[in-house]
């Protein structure tokens, strides 16, 4: 099992979601966060005073899969997240522990 | 026999048919009290209505004031809203309306009134009528400086100037400008003082004691860094901020025209007017604020909706509709480099409050001058002048000195970590939006830590919370 991290633009969401539906993924959790890389902020105004706006809201996916799906699941979220434009987003793969079901107790496979 | 009969039963008809007629033909002097009591029934209405106008523009202070502040101090400011219009009342119920209409021998404060006691069940109930609009004027000139003393001021100090203001700074100088109104006369008005709905009584007052209260209180934390820099501190709604400004809108239809007191003609064209300063001020601060910013910034717009209408209140019955377009302009712009001065020496006005109603209302009570559609005169300009001036040195030493008193007796200032927490939490052990953020350990009941974020952590910016 690894864990996938995905820090995309929040208006792509609907369309990762869906891709990685059709392709078997069956949960994910999302949050709303901030952050910047290369794509840094810009200038906003606030009664008369300007000042820099350096983090960008974006929307990070959790998701949980078999090692096997690995590939197919980054290169479907890169696919549906990518508008060609700076800020788009990147995509983090992290070695998992356990994963445990809650409700029934089972872990391993059987829990995603 | 029949016939007789009939002769005599149509002659009773006839006679009874005419003493009924005489009986009730009207006089022209009856006439005359009748069509009199119909005006007065009217002057009645229209002032009580304009009442109910002026009195909706506490919610729109109330509005304008937690739009422009941040989310944690969202029910401080509803608690000194609520409470300089309730304990202001009672105040001017009890001395502030005899100080400022009442009987009055030197022309500077009036002594008689006082807790009402020119009522009696059956004497003239006008003195309730014109009481319950004077009421919400003074309700006015307080809960204008809430904004310019938010989210750092500690709640006992605000009540404690609530009282003093609605007792004695504002009815005194009232007084001098408007004594003449009721059992008074001010020396002011003697002079000739054009000031008919109050851009200099009601505003000025209100703006100049807000001036007093920010320099005493200081900026708020993070407001000014030390190298010299402004941070902006959002507020947490630009929406509630435009609900409170069309609010105060709408209730200026009343607080201009309501202030002849008398339901004929010439309320049209001060509504007229009235609507027509609002509409130039917004549009030329939204236009000083693109030129000067890049963007048509929506917190100066709103504020130039209220300078123009600040700047009218003066001049409301006595300037033209043209002349009230100019006047207006003349103050949106005014309001946006006002606004910019004030940060610039540090004077931290959350909400612009000096800048709207201090500063347009001085401009607005020259203007009534200038304006003057008899003609202007340099006796005139004068007058306006004397009486711009007495009013600054008036409001501004007794505000400064009681807010430096209360200071001194019961603090004005709320810590800093009380500050950084919000006022919310630590005067009042509430939240104002208990649903909203990030779920925390107390199951979404306490605020995100550091407050000026808007839900779901969506809203662009850096919370500022450290100097």
């Amino acid at each position: 099992m690894k864990k996938i991290e995905a820090v995309i633009k929040p208006f792509r969401l609907d369309e990762v979601k869906d891709a990685l539906n059709r392709l078997g993924v069956s949960g994910m959790t999302i949050s709303e966060v901030k952050g910047f890389g290369r794509q840094r902020g810009h200038k906003e105004v606030y009664r008369g005073t300007e000042y820099q706006v350096d983090f960008v809201p974006k929307v990070k996916i959790e998701i949980v899969v078999a090692t096997e799906m690995v590939d197919k699941v980054v290169a479907t979220i890169a696919e549906n997240a990518n508008t060609q434009k700076v800020g788009d987003g990147k995509i983090f793969v992290l070695p998992l522990e356990q994963a445990v079901r809650i409700r029934t107790g089972e872990s391993g496979k059987d829990a995603i | 026999m029949k016939s007789m009969r009939i002769i005599g039963l149509g002659l009773v008809f006839l006679l009874g048919g005419l003493a009924a007629a005489w009986a009730d033909e009207p006089t022209p002097m009856s006439n005359k009290e009748a069509i009199d009591l119909v005006q007065t029934h009217a002057n009645y209405m229209w002032t009580l209505v304009a009442a109910c106008l002026v009195f909706f523009m506490q919610a729109g202070f109330a509005m304008v004031e937690t739009g422009f502040t941040r989310a944690k101090n969202a029910i401080n400011i509803m608690m000194k809203n609520l409470m300089d219009f309730s304990m202001g009342s009672i105040a001017f119920w009890a001395v502030g309306f005899g100080l400022m209409f009442g009987a009055t021998k030197t022309g500077w404060f009036g002594t008689s009134g006082f807790f009402f006691s020119d009522f009696s069940p059956d004497g003239d109930p006008w003195v309730l009528a014109f009481w319950m609009f004077q009421v919400v004027f003074a309700a006015t000139a307080a809960t204008i400086v809430s904004g310019a003393m938010a989210e750092r001021t500690k709640f006992v100090g605000y009540l404690v100037y609530s009282v003093i203001v609605s007792a004695v700074i504002y009815p005194i100088f009232g007084s001098w400008a408007w004594g003449g109104l009721f059992n008074g006369g001010g020396w002011l008005e003697g002079l000739g003082f054009i000031d008919f709905a109050g851009s200099t009584v009601v505003h000025s007052v209100g703006g100049w004691a807000a001036l007093a209260g920010a320099i005493v209180l200081g900026p708020r934390m993070g407001k000014y860094g030390k190298d010299g820099s402004i941070k902006p501190i959002m507020g947490h709604s630009m929406t509630l901020a435009a609900l409170g400004v069309f609010i105060l809108w709408l209730g200026w239809f009343g607080f201009n025209p309501g202030s002849t007191t008398t339901a004929d003609k010439s309320i049209a064209m001060i509504f007229v007017n009235t609507n027509l300063a609002a509409a130039a001020g917004c549009i030329m601060a939204m236009f000083t604020s693109w030129i000067k910013f890049g963007k048509p910034e929506v917190g100066m717009s709103l504020n130039g909706a209220l300078a123009g209408l600040v700047g009218i209140t003066a001049g409301c019955a006595n300037v033209s509709p043209g002349s009230s377009i100019i006047i207006g302009a003349i103050a949106g712009v005014l309001v946006v480099l006002s606004v910019v001065f004030f940060d610039r020496i540090r004077v931290d006005d959350p909400v612009g409050a000096v800048s709207v109603h201090g500063v347009c209302g001085a401009w607005g009570t020259l203007a009534a001058g200038l304006f003057n559609m008899g003609g202007t005169s340099m006796a005139i300009i004068g007058v306006q002048l004397l009486g711009m001036a007495a009013c600054f040195v008036w409001t501004f030493t007794l505000a400064f000195t009681m807010f430096k008193l209360i200071d001194k007796i019961v603090g004005l200032r709320v810590s800093p970590e009380e500050e950084l927490e919000g006022l919310d939490l630590t005067e009042h052990g509430g939240v104002a939006y208990p649903d909203f953020g990030v779920a925390s350990t107390h199951g979404g009941i306490a605020p995100l830590a550091g407050g000026s974020m808007t839900p779901g952590a969506v809203r662009v910016g850096i919370p500022v919370n450290q100097e």
